[in-house]
């Protein structure tokens, strides 16, 4: 056997870059797939283009019309109902007849073929979300779909991610209004702290958060 | 199995046929450095072939989902738990032989302490496979760890299945270090000893530039010693845990207190019997009959026959307390199990593990090979059925009869079951080419002539 040595002197320390660096890119995979893979990234923003660029910026916005006066299934049925052609056509028959976009919707109304609107906020198949339940326990429009009457083309503005929800199933304090304001695109409380626990208290919330709840 | 020194007392030496420290190098380096025999190779296509098995059932279940086993209700826990504790329980005996032994000064250990931690090792290797895939999604088992997420989902800590997580990553990262650390010395042995470039990189590079001096001695007997009174408990809680997987659970015949230690001792059962039935063909083969005495073996039958007997009277236990306890429900999950539909699992159980160790009182038979051999494969099925008996005679009898149901398992189940035999083997044949069987540095400790008052002759 030879005296020389196999390994370098400066092979030493390898082991120890080794081990700092199989933890860091254990930490780094974790924080990768916590952060950018996380609805808050690959959700929030998403702003797909509508057949027709309806701008809830000057129905719901300028001209102050109620989300529910469209989505008007929102406080009995689990989904909000994308309105149908015609109730764009009670306004339209006679407002704005010209524009080319509305020729779209009036063929639409007299083909009876609907328009194809584009989904903008999906929830997974297999989680149960039910609108009429939220709205009618004070849970405002603008919670989780923002300040939709200052889009003019709808976007995704909150995660939707699970731990999302249960912030608010878990202070449901901090979020809840009066249920007559739920479609005010601007509600602000100046003492949300209180007048949440009151209304905790006056509409008995108790969100649940069994895991039945929403994966049923 | 008193081997303690007692210079005094003349017994045969643990290491026959007078080997020098040379000798003895040579002898357990032979299979590693020698051509590997044609059989090796032939072993290795058969093994690894179940591999390719093990794999392909596998990607079916991902494929299709757990249907493809033999599940039902009300037997939700089939071969897939069975499978996962019955290869834990073999991976007992390792952590038992190079821990506690080691700390009670075991001396007889050395010569099979490599060999029952390799063993150990694949054995929790192929233990992790099931729970891995029993979760039907696998691509979501990291749930299982407690990982920042978007789901705001953490592991439910009051869960004994959780304490499993942790009780076996545990067991087995501390078994895998305290088998490495073992084996430094001897890699470095390998290193010094192998004839090309790429062996002696290979060696030299795990063998974390080992050089035999004084200094490394030292740090090397302080880490083992620490290593093995962290392995010491482990022993006693992996095992434990997985018992409380059924033990915390109020099911008739899984909810009884007695569950830990006869878990524990039927892991060192099977543990002993698996170390065992692959020893007594090593030997064989590799011819180490002089390092693995019929001294070694007796003393692992005698552990097999104090383990065997341990969990006969826990069957026996667990029948009193049914009558005892005046408890209907527990009275028929036993009386069940025994004469049941079931009651051909029970009895194969019966006569492998209590009866088949009792031979085992008479010295002739413990230190006969071919009795040996046969008892410790029957040990091997036994154990098995026992866990079979555990996990399905429990619930196939529903609180109501109406509920009830009979568990038969798919040919995907029993394809698995046999594929993680071919990663068990696969691995074990890989160890016998590439590792030193026997920890050579460690069986040197015990020759005559390591001892300081050795002179060559008698006194």
């Amino acid at each position: 056997m030879s005296n020389k040595n196999i390994f370098p002197k400066w092979s030493n320390v390898i082991p120890g870059f080794v081990a700092a660096g199989l933890g860091l890119i254990g930490i780094s995979v974790i924080f990768v797939f916590w952060y950018w893979f996380s609805p808050k990234h690959l959700e929030v923003g998403y702003q797909p283009h509508q057949p027709i660029p309806y701008s809830h910026k000057l129905h719901a916005g300028e001209l102050g019309m109620d989300c529910r006066y469209c989505h008007f299934t929102v406080e009995k049925a689990t989904h909000a109902s994308i309105p149908p052609t015609e109730v764009c056509m009670n306004c339209h028959t006679t407002i704005k007849t010209d524009s080319p976009h509305i020729k779209k919707l009036t063929e639409s109304y007299e083909t009876g073929k609907p328009i194809e609107w584009v989904k903008v906020h999906q929830l997974p198949d297999y989680a149960y979300f039910d609108h009429s339940r939220h709205v009618n326990s004070g849970i405002g429009c603008a919670s989780c779909h923002g300040r939709v009457d200052k889009m003019e083309e709808v976007r995704q503005v909150e995660p939707l991610s699970m731990s999302w929800c249960l912030e608010c199933h878990r202070n449901v304090e901090d979020f809840v209004r009066p249920k007559d304001k739920i479609a005010e695109m601007d509600y602000h409380s100046e003492n949300q702290q209180v007048e949440g626990e009151f209304l905790k208290s006056l509409y008995k919330l108790a969100p649940r958060e069994d895991c039945t709840t929403c994966h049923r | 199995m008193d081997t303690t020194n007692k210079m005094d007392v003349k017994r045969p030496e643990l290491i026959q046929g007078n080997m020098s420290f040379e000798q003895l190098t040579d002898v357990v380096c032979k299979p590693v450095e020698d051509k590997a025999p044609k059989m090796w190779f032939i072993l290795m296509a058969g093994f690894s072939s179940l591999i390719c098995l093990l794999l392909a059932m596998i990607g079916y279940l991902v494929w299709d989902g757990v249907g493809v086993w033999g599940l039902n209700q009300p037997v939700g826990w089939g071969f897939a738990i069975v499978n996962f504790v019955f290869w834990v329980g073999i991976g007992h005996a390792g952590t038992l032989i190079s821990a506690i032994l080691f700390l009670f000064r075991q001396n007889w250990r050395t010569s099979i302490n490599r060999f029952a931690e390799a063993m150990t090792i694949f054995a929790v290797i192929c233990a992790l496979i099931f729970p891995g895939i029993h979760v039907g999604r696998i691509w979501l088992a990291y749930y299982m760890f407690p990982i920042p997420n978007s789901m705001a989902m953490w592991p439910n800590f009051s869960s004994p299945l959780l304490w499993d997580v942790f009780a076996v990553s545990t067991y087995f990262t501390v078994s895998l270090l305290f088998w490495y650390v073992g084996l430094i010395p001897d890699l470095a042995t390998l290193r010094d000893r192998s004839k090309t470039k790429v062996k002696r990189i290979v060696y030299g590079l795990f063998a974390l530039g080992w050089r035999g001096a004084n200094r490394h001695w030292q740090n090397y007997e302080r880490a083992y010693l620490i290593l093995a009174a962290i392995a010491t408990p482990l022993v006693l809680s992996v095992h434990s845990i997985v018992s409380f997987d059924f033990a915390v659970s109020q099911l008739p015949g899984w909810h009884t207190t007695i569950f830990p230690p006869y878990f524990v001792a039927g892991a060192i059962f099977s543990g002993f019997a698996m170390v065992l039935t692959l020893l007594i063909i090593a030997r064989e083969i590799f011819g180490m009959k002089n390092i693995v005495t019929i001294r070694h073996l007796e003393n692992m039958n005698k552990f097999i026959l104090a383990t065997g007997t341990m969990v006969g009277y826990a069957y026996a236990m667990e029948f009193f307390i049914a009558w005892y306890s005046g408890n209907p429900y527990e009275s028929f999950a036993f009386v069940n199990r025994a004469f049941g539909p079931y009651w051909w699992a029970y009895w194969i159980m019966v006569s492998c593990n209590v009866i088949s160790p009792q031979f085992f009182w008479f010295k002739k038979l413990r230190t006969s090979i071919p009795v040996m051999f046969v008892i410790s494969i029957f040990v091997n099925i036994g154990m098995w059925f026992e866990r079979f008996v555990i996990t399905v005679t429990s619930l196939h009898r529903d609180f109501l009869p109406s509920s009830w149901g009979y568990y038969s398992p798919t040919y995907v189940d029993v394809l698995t079951f046999v594929g993680s035999f071919g990663l068990f083997f696969t691995l074990f044949l890989l160890f016998l080419k590439y590792l030193p069987m026997i920890a050579i540095a460690e069986v040197k400790m015990i020759l005559p002539e390591a001892n300081p008052h050795h002179h060559g002759d008698e006194h």
